[in-house]
């Protein structure tokens, strides 16, 4: 049980002939609850990218428990950023949701009732049943992310890939989400979730990676993230956070 | 001609049963494909292709010396799909943008396609007559084995999207999503980017190279206005597209020297038109109203409140106040009268003499509960 959910080795990724990501080493254990942190344009959204296989390193390794993504999938679930799709698209909550059971449904097949309990249990957790056949444009911001949770829960996944879902929603829907996390923490799952808010990095992950294109620190909250590792990540922009974060 | 004779030549007269049948297969293809290819942002790709064929079509002619549609078809649907690949080059390996990118592949190769036309038409012999009716199509050419060709070739592009439904419905909606789910994604777009090629190609006879793209954007466009499902806008897209090309086919049909191939978008236009006029939820009409409701109620919630600050100002008194001194306190003075009538009809509001306003108890409570809200 000693094999890590993530091992990158050399990661280089490269947009053009500018890097996006050089050299990065990072390994997640199972079971923790991660962050990524660091700039705009450090490469974070790159990163989760690159271990999913939606973009082809220039170099380097990425195992997910020990093997190549493409024989772990179905261990992994995703959550996308909610700006990249069009919520205009005519289609139910209901419908999205299931989206998750393609993958283990594959080619072909229909959907049934099965993929419809799942995906109702789902909604469930999210607090979003009753909104089951909302049309997805009528959804607010938190909904739509809470909606992209629940299609990443019915994937039934041993380890979660979140792209900022707390970007743009209230207080209420980021309690609702955090408290969802820690509990896929407590079932043995694995999160690693792309994070912007300093402030509550301590509060909600036990892990966190700091990037900036290259890699400034991988390890348990309470030993990387320090006011050293912050500066080094943002180039001291971020002195009154640092200020902050001595208190605690 | 009078009506009935039409429908009685629509089952009886071979050439009109004939292109009504093409019109109608030409329009249920490109309806359900052309849903996609709007859902998929990809409107502009259809307009690119259909012109892109033209050059494949005099080539084809060119090489074989043969005016046989299947080939001709062949030769649009081989140069459609290098006009896509060709573009999609460009947008990779270049900054070119992608509309840049439509825009030039669309006058590159339809320039050619004209220059080709031109070269063709000056040959001795005759046999290339008629090739120039491919640019705004000329469905009274059809016979009855195109009509089958196109049927054939329309069902199966049909069944491969009803097989892949699932999978294409994903990756247009979320193709990222998709391919971190082990789907090929790039396969599955140009399989269904094929489709659309095949949609466009199906039609060019009928309505030409250069209206073709009206008839994959125009029926989806009008099909999203009535539903929320992708299902029935596939359906009401394929749907409306047959409407407009029997119909289309009918009024031509009815009246000399009337092209066909226009006539049908015209009526696809008119479609259209009416879907966005009248749809329930998306159309302008409902949206107005539904304005008007809006700003009704939002005025009559205004005097509400001025009503009530009125009432405060003057404790333990039923006193009435004129419409004067509303619309003076109104940002829109105009409106206070029917938002006052509005208020009695309600039951918010009273008149206790001759233009003195109070509200009643029940407006009271309602104006408590919403600076409630407010607060």
């Amino acid at each position: 049980m000693a094999v890590n959910a993530i091992d990158v080795t050399d990661l280089t990724i490269a947009y053009k002939d500018k890097p996006v990501l050089w050299d990065v080493d990072m390994e997640v254990p199972s079971g923790t609850l991660m962050a990524i942190v660091g700039p705009n344009g450090a490469g974070k959204t790159t990163m989760i990218k690159s271990i999913l296989g939606l973009i082809k390193p220039a170099a380097g390794q990425v195992l997910v428990y020990g093997k190549p993504y493409a024989e772990q999938r179905h261990l992994v679930g995703y959550v996308p950023q909610r700006g990249s799709v069009d919520w205009d698209f005519p289609t139910s909550v209901l419908d999205v949701v299931m989206m998750g059971r393609y993958g283990a449904l594959g080619w072909l097949k229909r959907l049934g009732a099965s993929e419809r309990a799942a995906a109702l249990d789902a909604l469930d957790k999210v607090g979003m049943k009753s909104f089951a056949q909302r049309q997805i444009s009528q959804l607010s911001g938190g909904q739509q992310q809470r909606v992209f949770l629940a299609r990443a829960l019915v994937q039934d996944a041993q380890l979660y890939f979140m792209d900022e879902p707390f970007q743009g929603v209230d207080a209420t829907t980021e309690r609702a989400i955090v408290t969802l996390l820690q509990e896929l923490r407590s079932a043995g799952k694995t999160v690693v979730v792309v994070h912007h808010d300093l402030q509550t990095v301590p509060e909600y992950f036990d892990w966190v990676t700091m990037l900036n294109v290259r890699r400034i620190a991988c390890g348990p909250v309470g030993d990387v993230f320090t006011d050293q590792n912050l500066r080094k990540a943002y180039g001291g922009k971020v002195a009154f956070l640092s200020a902050e974060n001595g208190k605690h | 001609m009078d009506i009935s004779q039409l429908f009685y030549d629509l089952f009886f007269d071979y050439t009109l049963r004939t292109v009504a049948l093409g019109s109608a297969i030409l329009g249920i293809v490109s309806g359900a494909l052309g849903s996609f290819a709007v859902l998929r942002k990809q409107s502009l790709l259809g307009d690119a292709i259909s012109h892109a064929a033209l050059p494949g079509i005099v080539i084809a002619f060119l090489l074989t010396r043969s005016r046989e549609p299947v080939i001709l078809m062949l030769g649009a649907l081989i140069a459609g799909w290098l006009a896509t690949l060709f573009m999609l080059k460009v947008i990779r390996t270049t900054r070119i943008k992608d509309d840049s990118a439509l825009g030039l592949v669309l006058s590159v190769f339809f320039g050619m396609g004209l220059m080709l036309l031109t070269f063709t038409q000056k040959l001795p012999d005759a046999t290339q007559a008629g090739l120039d009716k491919f640019l705004f199509g000329q469905a009274a050419t059809l016979l009855q084995r195109d009509v089958v060709t196109m049927a054939v070739i329309g069902a199966l592009a049909i069944a491969l999207l009803m097989t892949f439904w699932k999978e294409f419905k994903l990756i247009t909606f979320d193709a990222e999503y998709a391919a971190s789910l082990g789907y090929p994604v790039r396969g599955l777009d140009v399989l269904l980017t094929t489709l659309l090629v095949i949609a466009i190609v199906i039609g060019l006879q009928t309505v030409g190279v250069v209206l073709m793209s009206a008839m994959i954007v125009a029926p989806a466009a009008a099909a999203r206005q009535w539903t929320d499902k992708l299902k029935f806008m596939v359906i009401l897209g394929g749907l409306f597209g047959a409407i407009a090309g029997v119909s289309g086919t009918l009024i031509s049909g009815s009246a000399e020297k009337l092209p066909t191939g226009p006539v049908i978008v015209l009526c696809m236009s008119v479609i259209v038109l009416f879907s966005m006029l009248f749809a329930a939820n998306r159309g302008l009409i409902w949206n107005w109203f539904r304005n008007l409701k809006n700003r009704r109620h939002l005025r009559a919630q205004a005097v509400l409140s001025d009503l009530n600050t009125l009432a405060m100002q003057h404790p333990n008194e039923a006193r009435g106040h004129s419409s004067a001194v509303l619309r003076a306190m109104s940002t829109n003075p105009d409106g206070v009268s029917l938002a006052l009538s509005q208020l009695k009809e309600q039951g918010y509001a009273q008149e206790l003499a001759k233009d003195a306003w109070a509200l009643t108890q029940a407006g009271l409570d309602e104006a408590g509960k919403t600076s409630e809200k407010e607060a």
